[in-house]
């Protein structure tokens, strides 16, 4: 049967969107929705009597994607809100948030953990402010891929010249940016102009549409495949008769490549080891790549707990007190000069001090104050930070999550600011 | 597909599993609630695989509303069997008996939102700091926003505009004494995930998934099954129907669907089909369009 066969071979895609109200965002997951047949007929019931209740004469699409109470009478959108959707070649996790400014600390969460950020612009408007607000969240999450989706090309009649010059300014402020894979589509999510099906009324474009973007662009390579890094999360002991003295170290690959007898070494204790098998439920595999989760056992017994990371001989992750990092401030108390938080990093705890505030972002000019000297809710700066024990860590740059931090205050337990180790 | 790119099926397992493993390193005396349902099959399986080959470290709670389905505690209790887990039943019945909760009355009377009150008891009486569900993101609008960690204060009271930000996969576990969290470890799954890894995995699942013939009743849109507990209105007719049940709560409030899809294969051609969400039979979302996110602030799975 062709329809469960397809389905055991399809790959996964993250992306994130950001939009305000009226730029289509909501308009335009519901056309991919929609189109890709994920919304149900009792949704859109429960919809269009939503709809009519408030009095509007068309469905209102972005009810079905604004979730809580709150948000539906005040018809924004004010947290991440995941919504799934797939096609025969892929399944596809949508992270969307809210663009304005007072939810930067929402486009970074959903940014944490996308593939591919969707940027609309919409072509009566431009380049705005909010485009690259939300561009250089991208960058700065370091996002493999950045799909510029110009909207309402309906409304500027089809103009090719007005999508060119976007390109343009688009182009020449993402020359700031950190990032490899910018495309650019013209669309109408409004009248489904190169969504999912070719449009008509823009045969001077000769690229993909949107769905097609979505469904093919490269992902092989989003991973880190180079440097290997197995956070140990627990230690598996059975202490049974069959397993008397399996000590497996259970964890998530957070990069390179693991195989039975290589040669590694445990940080940050630095004792050296072989691996004897990497285990799955039911048995040994023959190598272990990112995202899998794997028990890996080493062929001498040496004393491994959660926080230690595996890692090979040749190719060790950086070791410090001192951190440098990107911060993203996340909470209403701000960061305190010279605050002591809880710092987790990979399965590690440690406590952490901050040092110092070497500049604040701001994000709408990408200009640095370096006279800033602490971060409110939404801020996004360098600081040093300054550990009780030393982090094992990686750029973010060369892996996102050996080289991702968050801030816990220990006073309400809230997670308070997203790091990203420089 | 590369070699080094894992199947959609095989990275949510992955995360899964990773989340499961999370839990019992961040928490003293964690759970899996357990409603016999394919979701919470499910995550049982993950959490069998996360740990092998160990036993799973977390006993199985099931919020037993007394209206139950007989086959889903034939399978629960054979599966606490099979893997050697502690099962802990919190029971509706008795908190109705000490006074806990009242019974609800009239027509349209239910004992779902009973079982909010029976699990917190359940799990303050069992000191529990994390309770794992089979909750997903695709089922409801109010669950779209859910964290897999989420913290829940000394009341057991879920605030959906004060969530911890969740960030890569770094959880924060952090609570103070008194408060939990529910966590739940297939967020990111559809039903047809759901489905599709039963198949993969060979999972056995509880017969009232498949077409079966059994008596029922048409009332508010969908197939109610005859119980013991059924009180017949003006109207009503049993009739004979081959159905199936798309999720399993309490027997009073689940209605099925007509189906003649007897194998998870078919199955999964019907999910990719259907044109109704799986809650759409539920009576007990549709009293109103926010009664899950209601329900969900008071405690509710």
């Amino acid at each position: 049967m062709s329809t469960h066969n397809s389905y055991l071979d399809m790959e996964l895609l993250r992306f994130t969107t950001a939009g305000s109200v009226d730029d289509g965002k909501s308009t335009l997951i519901g056309r991919l929705l929609y189109d890709s047949k994920s919304i149900f007929e009792d949704q859109i019931e429960a919809v269009k009597s939503s709809s009519e209740r408030k009095g509007l004469d068309h469905i209102d699409l972005s009810l079905l994607t604004d979730g809580l109470k709150d948000e539906r009478e005040q018809g924004i959108t004010i947290d991440v809100a995941y919504r799934y959707f797939a096609t025969p070649k892929r399944k596809f996790i949508i992270a969307d948030t809210p663009g304005h400014i007072q939810y930067t600390r929402n486009m970074v969460t959903g940014a944490s953990t996308a593939n591919l950020a969707l940027i609309l612009v919409d072509a009566r408007k431009g380049v705005i402010e909010q485009t690259c607000r939300h561009s250089y969240i991208a960058s700065l999450l370091q996002i493999p891929h950045l799909v510029v989706c110009i909207n309402k090309m309906d409304l500027v009649d089809y103009s090719e010249e007005t999508y060119r010059k976007i390109v343009k300014e688009y182009e020449e402020f993402a020359a700031k940016l950190d990032v490899n894979d910018i495309r650019f589509i013209p669309i109408s999510a409004l009248l489904g102009d190169n969504v999912v099906n070719r449009s008509d009324n823009m045969k001077w474009y000769n690229g993909a549409t949107l769905m097609h973007t979505l469904e093919t662009i490269h992902i092989g390579s989003d991973q880190n495949h180079i440097d290997p890094r197995f956070p140990v999360q627990t230690v598996v002991r059975p202490h049974t008769n069959e397993y008397h003295d399996y000590r497996g170290y259970a964890g998530r690959v957070a990069g390179g490549i693991f195989r039975p007898g290589d040669e590694v070494v445990v940080m940050p204790s630095g004792f050296t080891s072989k691996i004897k098998s990497i285990d799955v439920f039911g048995g040994p595999v023959d190598r272990a790549f990112p995202p899998m989760s794997v028990n890996i056992t080493l062929e001498d017994e040496i004393d491994i707990s959660r926080g230690d990371m595996i890692v090979r001989e040749n190719n060790k992750p950086q070791s410090s007190q001192d951190i440098e990092c990107m911060l993203c401030w996340l909470n209403a108390q701000p960061l305190r000069p010279n605050g002591k938080y809880l710092l987790r990093h990979t399965s590690n705890e440690v406590r952490a001090m901050l040092k110092e505030v070497v500049y604040r972002m701001d994000i709408n000019s990408l200009t640095r104050d370096e006279g800033a000297q602490e971060l409110g809710m939404n801020d996004i700066g360098k600081v040093l930070l300054r550990t009780t024990k030393p982090l094992i860590y990686d750029s973010y740059r060369r892996n996102r999550l050996t080289g991702s931090l968050i801030l816990v205050d220990e006073a309400t337990n809230e997670t308070v600011a997203a790091g990203m180790i420089v | 597909m590369s070699s080094y790119l894992l199947t959609h099926l095989k990275e949510l397992e992955s995360e899964s599993i990773y989340v499961i493993r999370e839990v019992f390193a961040q928490f003293e005396n964690p759970a899996i609630l357990f409603s016999g349902g394919k979701d919470s099959i499910v995550v049982t399986h993950l959490a069998r695989k996360a740990f092998w080959p160990a036993r799973v470290p977390f006993p199985l709670v099931h919020i037993d509303t007394g209206h139950n389905f007989p086959e889903t505690l034939a399978y629960r209790d054979n599966l606490v069997e099979e893997l050697g887990v502690r099962l802990v039943v919190g029971s509706v019945q008795e908190s109705i008996n000490q006074g806990r909760v009242q019974e609800e009355t009239g027509k349209n009377a239910s004992r779902n939102a009973l079982q909010t009150t029976t699990l917190l008891d359940t799990i303050e009486a069992n000191k529990f700091d994390a309770a794992m569900g089979g909750a997903r993101r695709d089922e409801e609008k109010a669950r779209a926003k859910e964290r897999f960690f989420s913290h829940r204060d000394d009341f057991g009271q879920w605030d959906p505009k004060n969530q911890r930000p969740e960030l890569w996969n770094i959880f924060n576990g952090r609570k103070n004494m008194g408060e939990h969290f529910r966590v739940f470890p297939i967020s990111n799954w559809t039903e047809m995930d759901v489905w599709q890894y039963i198949l993969q995995e060979n999972i056995p699942i509880p017969s009232l998934y498949l077409a079966h013939e059994r008596q029922v009743i048409w009332r508010d849109g969908s197939w109610l099954p005859m119980s013991e507990f059924t009180q017949l209105r003006p109207g009503e007719e049993v009739v004979t129907k081959t159905i199936r049940f798309r999720t399993l709560g309490d027997i009073t409030i689940t209605g099925g669907v007509e189906s003649d899809a007897d194998t998870v294969e078919k199955i999964i051609e019907e999910v990719a089909s259907s044109r109704n969400t799986e809650r759409g039979m539920r009576a007990d979302d549709k009293r109103s369009d926010t009664a899950m996110e209601d329900r969900k602030k008071q405690g509710y799975f």
